[in-house]
């Protein structure tokens, strides 16, 4: 009798671990690491599309790379390194910093031999949080379901010598004297071109343009203050990564300042405040941003696409798109921004797209894109 | 300074409630400038003891009533007021004005650093003489102004000091480079450069030609409306619209002119922009 209560317990548990072990791995839904099976012996048999594409994208996300190679259909065969290369990056993109945290499967179509699923895909990066869709083919091989992986085209860059006039700007401190007003360089002249407060679902955000208006390059800085009726201070932001920071002569760049949790009849007065300072830049690389559309993506989404094209000689490892999108009037509405997780090689290119939220889809009549460059080793 | 000043306070008090009667005297110089070697002096006779009390000077010594006090330069080297007490059982006391020396050095402050051609009161500058020991020359002194590009003279005037400060505003010149921005004053001068740079660029004009891959768009070398070539690093924007899809390139001027190119074989019209001044448009056929 005194045995009974500590069997039934050690029951409970046992029988209590199994249906864990076992049903994660059918969790249908937002799944990511919490599916699969924590033992890698008790992986769910791939029975359904689903559960194939969930065996393969729990393997990428642990990196088990050997199984998720296994989880491929015989007719893919893509090189092993190409395709370990294309979920963890390669030259310092930003999908090399990142990792896969999550993903939502979502059938498309499917038969008794294949099926296309859509995978939201969530990455944790070191600019927050990426969202990626990505469309998956699956084939029954047996009674399995295997993906099909699409064949990598590995861009090839060929071996050429590129001329650079190299342009870059030096800031010297000077010490020969200490004499009053002998040392003074005055901070780089940037003006606010334009200025536009929106409320949006998040809160209250304000938007325009900056220009470089100096003959030097600056670091700039914007910073907004929300003041009430009585002008007291709200609340104040800056526009953080929501601008290209590093503004050549006459460059001109989108700012975005975000308050969240913020309601636009609460504000009556912005303040804007810019910060612009000496900076040491380079000119190159020189980045094209090509075949620009504003159209709307398989989700439905109104998205601005295009193409970066790296003109120069240099890798650029995080390209960083910022959209400007204008009304009939010339008016700021919006301003996008999205960073590409692959790096941008010499001579290449590299799709992006960036939102529109659907309430200005219809708005939008113009739009300007700059392209802000982080390149490892580089200021 | 609460010290110096509870001292002046109880010294003046015993000044002037004790020293009207008594025999001694003392005598002050009517004006001294910094730095220069003065003496007080006294009358009476016996041991007395003698304060200095100024902006950087706080001194007690023993002296022979009769005889001259030496003040050393160093005594007197800051401009302003100074108190001289004479104590020996009873305090005579007197001030006097320490003026500055002559100018020994002119600061000259010029802004901005840099400034676009032909910009209305654009350069101003300001100019304050001070002696050897840096005493803010009050006097009126007239400072000569001098700008000038390339040996050439932009402008030129002669000021007079308000309160220890000069000062002058003027209109930029038609040309880049450096301007040499002098203020004399006697033998004294001081030299500061402002850049002058390029304004806006003016008649921004591009061409383009179709290529194996697309288009190759270059400037014609971009100057602004006075002539002068627009910096190297100037970005010039070129977009490209080929029926609904559009390119842009944000290209550095380097020697002048600035080059793109655009991908693409559909017909295409190219507009160029830099900053907010608008070029022209180009057209060109699909390949």
């Amino acid at each position: 009798m005194k045995f009974t209560l500590p069997i039934l317990l050690v029951a409970a548990t046992v029988g209590l671990m199994v249906v864990a072990l076992v049903s994660a791995g059918q969790a249908g839904g937002t799944v990511g690491i919490a599916a699969g099976s924590a033992i890698s012996g008790l992986t769910p048999k791939a029975s359904t599309p689903d559960q194939g594409l969930t065996n393969f994208l729990v393997d990428v996300q642990r990196r088990n790379w050997d199984r998720a190679f296994a989880d491929l259909a015989k007719s893919s065969a893509p090189d092993k390194e190409s395709f370990i290369q294309d979920w963890i990056g390669s030259n310092g993109s930003l999908r090399s910093f990142s990792n896969l945290e999550s993903f939502e499967p979502r059938p498309m179509h499917a038969n008794d031999n294949d099926a296309q699923m859509r995978v939201r895909l969530h990455w944790t990066t070191p600019v927050g949080p990426i969202e990626d869709v990505r469309d998956f083919q699956l084939a029954k091989e047996g009674d399995v379901w295997k993906v099909i992986w699409p064949k990598i085209q590995t861009l090839n860059v060929p071996a050429e010598v590129i001329p650079v006039t190299y342009l870059r700007w030096d800031l010297v401190t000077g010490t020969a004297s200490e004499d009053w007003g002998s040392k003074n360089i005055d901070a780089p002249h940037v003006r606010i071109i334009s200025m536009n407060a929106v409320d949006s679902a998040e809160g209250v955000v304000v938007m325009g343009e900056i220009v470089n208006e100096d003959t030097i390059p600056a670091f700039v800085n914007v910073n907004a203050t929300v003041l009430d009726g009585s002008g007291k201070a709200i609340d104040d932001e800056t526009s953080f990564d929501k601008i290209d920071h590093v503004l050549l002569p006459k460059q001109v760049s989108a700012y975005r300042i975000d308050f969240p949790n913020l309601n636009l009849r609460d504000v009556k007065n912005v303040r804007m405040d810019t910060k612009a300072s000496l900076v040491p830049a380079s000119a190159d690389p020189v980045i094209g941003v090509m075949n620009q559309k504003v159209e709307t993506d398989p989700q439905g989404k109104t998205v601005l696409r295009g193409d970066l094209m790296n003109e120069s000689g240099q890798t650029v490892n995080i390209p960083h798109v910022i959209a400007s999108f204008y009304d009939n009037n010339g008016k700021v509405i919006w301003v996008s921004d999205g960073y590409v997780d692959r790096a941008l090689l010499p001579q290449s290119s590299e799709p992006f797209a960036v939102e529109v939220p659907r309430s200005l889809a219809g708005k939008v009549q113009g739009f300007h894109v700059v392209v802000n460059q982080y390149s490892l080793g580089r200021s | 300074m609460l010290r110096t000043f509870l001292i002046l306070a109880s010294l003046a008090f015993s000044a002037a409630t004790v020293g009207l009667s008594a025999a001694q005297d003392i005598r002050v110089p009517s004006s001294i400038a910094a730095g220069d070697e003065a003496t007080i002096s006294t009358t009476g006779s016996g041991k007395a003891t003698f304060y200095l009390i100024g902006p950087s000077v706080s001194r007690k010594n023993d002296v022979n009533l009769g005889e001259e006090i030496k003040l050393q330069p160093r005594d007197v080297q800051i401009a302003g007021n100074y108190l001289a007490l004479v104590c020996s059982g009873e305090c005579r006391s007197a001030n006097f004005y320490v003026s500055p020396a002559k100018p020994a050095a002119l600061t000259f402050l010029v802004h901005p650093s840099r400034v676009p051609v032909a910009q209305g009161d654009a350069i101003s500058g300001v100019a304050f003489p001070f002696d050897q020991f840096h005493n803010l020359v009050l006097a009126p002194l007239t400072v000569n102004f001098q700008l000038s590009v390339s040996n050439s003279a932009m402008f030129s005037r002669q000021v007079k000091t308000q309160d220890g400060a000069a000062w002058f505003r003027t209109s930029s010149g038609k040309s880049a480079g450096a301007v040499q921005a002098i203020a004399t004053l006697n033998d004294v001068s001081t030299r500061r450069a402002v850049q002058q740079v390029a304004s806006d660029p003016c008649n921004l004009r591009i061409k383009g030609e179709r290529t194996k891959t697309g288009l190759l768009l270059e400037t014609e070398p971009v100057h602004d409306c006075g002539g002068n070539i627009v910096p190297d690093g100037t970005i010039v924007t070129f977009t490209a619209n080929e029926g609904d899809t559009r390119s842009t390139v944000d290209a550095p001027i380097k020697k002048g002119i600035a080059r793109a190119q655009i991908s693409g074989t559909a017909a295409a019209t190219i507009s160029v922009a830099s900053g907010v001044v608008i070029g022209n448009e180009l057209r060109i056929g699909a390949k």
